[in-house]
């Protein structure tokens, strides 16, 4: 991988705990992740895999007191995450890290205008006064085509596009290096997402933002991301290009073949839809050694006691996956 | 414009109280009962210490409304002057009773573990003390006075606010817009003053409005039992309670006082149900 472009951001054996009262949930288990300058990355994963508890440690916003970081580092921009005060945070979140939550319908106040809701970022972070802030707020609004007379209705007046419009113009109001994106249109309908999709992939390139795409859709990994990570339980499996990932003569880690071949295919008739084996794991009890192996077709004895490292198949392109290991006798 | 949409907002309440005749009907009775308190002075025909011992004990007469008292001073004057002390105490009672109690019920309810069982286990304690002994015992440790009575009515009622808040704010503090105004970088202060507590605003109101007729009616049992409001300041429980020596023979000295306590609460009552159904949000259509 040539590191023409600095890193945003580097995760370092990033491991998370869940203490609960149905015992500890290893939720991220020593994840390892750099995001470059203007970047995208796709963060690709099934439900439970730690992709959420991923972004919000980045934003130090772990639900307390059940979340701890019990290792590892977040940098960003060469400074430490994890070690700063909330203060610090404030300061960082929303100023150089935003972040749009999953389900719009529930990520606006219902009892402030939208307009208000944008402008409050805005003046948290820029320290204009009310008027400026308000008139920088429409300016973001129509940024993200709505009308800006639309800034003093509530958001139960808008339908559920608008609002993740709303959403993104909150996310983008101070102009963020990093934007992290939780499936934010896995509760919109297609056409809009394809919208969604279209306005964030233009205000990216517009601010030069790096991004952070959460999501479990293959399709938008392809619209939109230079990077993608697949995660599973608590770990990447394979990192790379996405050009590396999406072509299937290339080496690849058994669970993204399971996840690419799951989708359905238009031009064969298939009587049953292929999916991965199992479930996934219980992250309070996770597999010994590789946590695939009890779903993986490739699985053998070595696979259940050691844990496979992260290989390098070609530059820029790793799989944490023994049968890559030229070192080891593994078919 | 935003004001528009505001009263828009208000309108709505409006629209689904008005169909609560009750509620109307209270609504009605406290606006009246506001202005006999704003022009009381206009329409008492007499002074309320005005004294006249050739005339006292009279019943009700065209010259005496509501007759006269054991000093021969006229009851509907003193009656009519007892409207501005009485919503005085229910009114500042009551603000006092919820910036206290909403400021520790948000506290205890956002910021949760520690905070929160120190907080509300103060709040049991002064729960498990019957309202009226409690203030009673306030009032005695602070001594009589229109002020100390408030204050005594307003702490006693603190833990009510409290608890009503804490379980309005524990609903609210786990929605998403909370997590994405943490993530927007807003600071724990500002989260509770700007995001959550106007959600919890409807809870709120409700308990104030029926507060105030509970407060109204402490003030008075505190009067009643000669720890409230010194005379000559007409106070209706404490016209009732120096009325109580004479009910035998003058039955309409506690009469009058003691029906305008039960108008006021039973308006305030009324309207306090009906807001409780306006305000909420299951039955919008």
């Amino acid at each position: 991988m040539a590191n023409e472009k600095k890193n945003l951001l580097e995760i370092r054996d990033l491991t998370v705990e869940y203490h609960t009262n149905g015992g500890v949930v290893h939720a991220v288990n020593g994840l390892n992740l750099e995001v470059a300058q203007g970047e995208t990355l796709g963060f690709v994963g099934e439900t439970g895999a730690g992709k959420t508890t991923t972004a919000l440690s980045i934003l130090n916003l772990l639900p307390r007191p059940q979340g701890k970081v019990l290792s590892g580092s977040v940098k960003y921009n060469g400074e430490e995450i994890l070690n700063k005060s909330n203060k610090e945070m404030t300061r960082i979140r929303g100023e150089k890290i935003s972040m749009i939550f999953q389900d719009p319908m529930t990520s606006l106040n219902p009892v402030m205008t939208v307009g208000d809701q944008i402008a409050e970022g805005i003046r948290l972070h820029e320290h204009l006064n009310k008027a400026d802030a308000h008139k920088k707020a429409l300016e973001m609004l129509e940024t993200v085509g709505i009308r800006p007379e639309r800034a003093s209705d509530y958001p139960h007046q808008f339908s559920g596009g608008m609002k993740q419009r709303v959403v993104i113009a909150i996310a983008l109001a101070c102009n963020p290096e990093l934007l992290i994106a939780d499936e934010p249109t896995t509760a919109l309908d297609v056409t809009i997402q394809a919208q969604m999709l279209e306005l964030m992939k233009g205000l990216k390139d517009q601010y030069d933002t790096s991004m952070i795409m959460i999501t479990h859709d293959l399709g938008i990994v392809a619209e939109i991301c230079d990077k993608v990570a697949i995660m599973y339980a608590g770990n990447v499996v394979e990192y790379g290009d996405k050009v590396d990932i999406f072509t299937p003569e290339k080496p690849h880690h058994p669970y993204t073949v399971g996840l690419f071949d799951s989708i359905p295919d238009i031009y064969h008739e298939q009587e049953e839809l292929k999916i991965i084996k199992g479930l996934t794991p219980d992250p309070t009890n996770l597999p010994s050694g590789c946590t695939f192996h009890p779903r993986c077709p490739y699985a053998c004895e070595e696979c259940s006691k050691q844990v496979p490292k992260h290989l390098e198949v070609e530059p820029g392109h790793t799989i944490s996956c023994h049968r890559f290991d030229d070192t080891k006798e593994v078919k | 414009m935003e004001k528009k949409k505001k009263f828009a907002q208000l309108g709505d309440i409006w629209k689904r109280l008005r169909k609560n005749k009750l509620a109307v009907l209270g609504l009605i009775i406290i606006v009246i009962i506001f202005l006999v308190a704003i022009f009381a002075n206009f329409i008492a025909p007499y002074s309320y210490d005005q004294q006249d011992l050739l005339s006292c004990f009279q019943g009700p007469s065209a010259q005496h409304w509501f007759g006269t008292d054991e000093f021969g001073r006229d009851i509907f004057s003193r009656v009519v002057y007892g409207t501005r002390i009485s919503l005085l105490i229910g009114f500042v009672a009551v603000a006092i009773a919820m910036v206290i109690g909403v400021l520790l019920g948000a506290f205890s309810g956002y910021y949760g573990a520690t905070v929160d069982n120190v907080i509300m286990r103060l709040m049991d304690i002064l729960l498990s003390i019957p309202q009226i002994i409690l203030a009673i015992a306030i009032v005695a440790v602070l001594g009589n006075g229109l002020f100390n009575l408030m204050l005594a009515v307003g702490i006693s009622s603190i833990p009510h606010y409290a608890r009503i808040v804490r379980a309005s704010v524990l609903s609210v503090k786990d929605q998403e817009f909370i997590e994405a105004a943490k993530a927007a970088g807003s600071s724990d202060l500002r989260i509770i003053f700007k995001h959550i507590i106007p959600n919890c605003l409807a809870p709120i109101i409700v308990q104030a409005t029926l507060g105030v007729a509970m407060a109204i009616l402490t003030a008075a049992g505190l009067s009643f039992v000669g720890l409230g409001i010194s005379p000559p300041t007409p106070e209706w429980g404490s016209m009732l309670s120096s009325a109580r020596s004479y009910i035998r023979d003058y039955a309409y000295m506690t009469m009058f006082p003691g029906l305008a306590i039960m108008i006021t609460i039973f308006a305030l009552n009324v309207l306090g149900d009906g807001l409780r159904d306006a305000l909420d949000p299951k039955q919008k259509k």
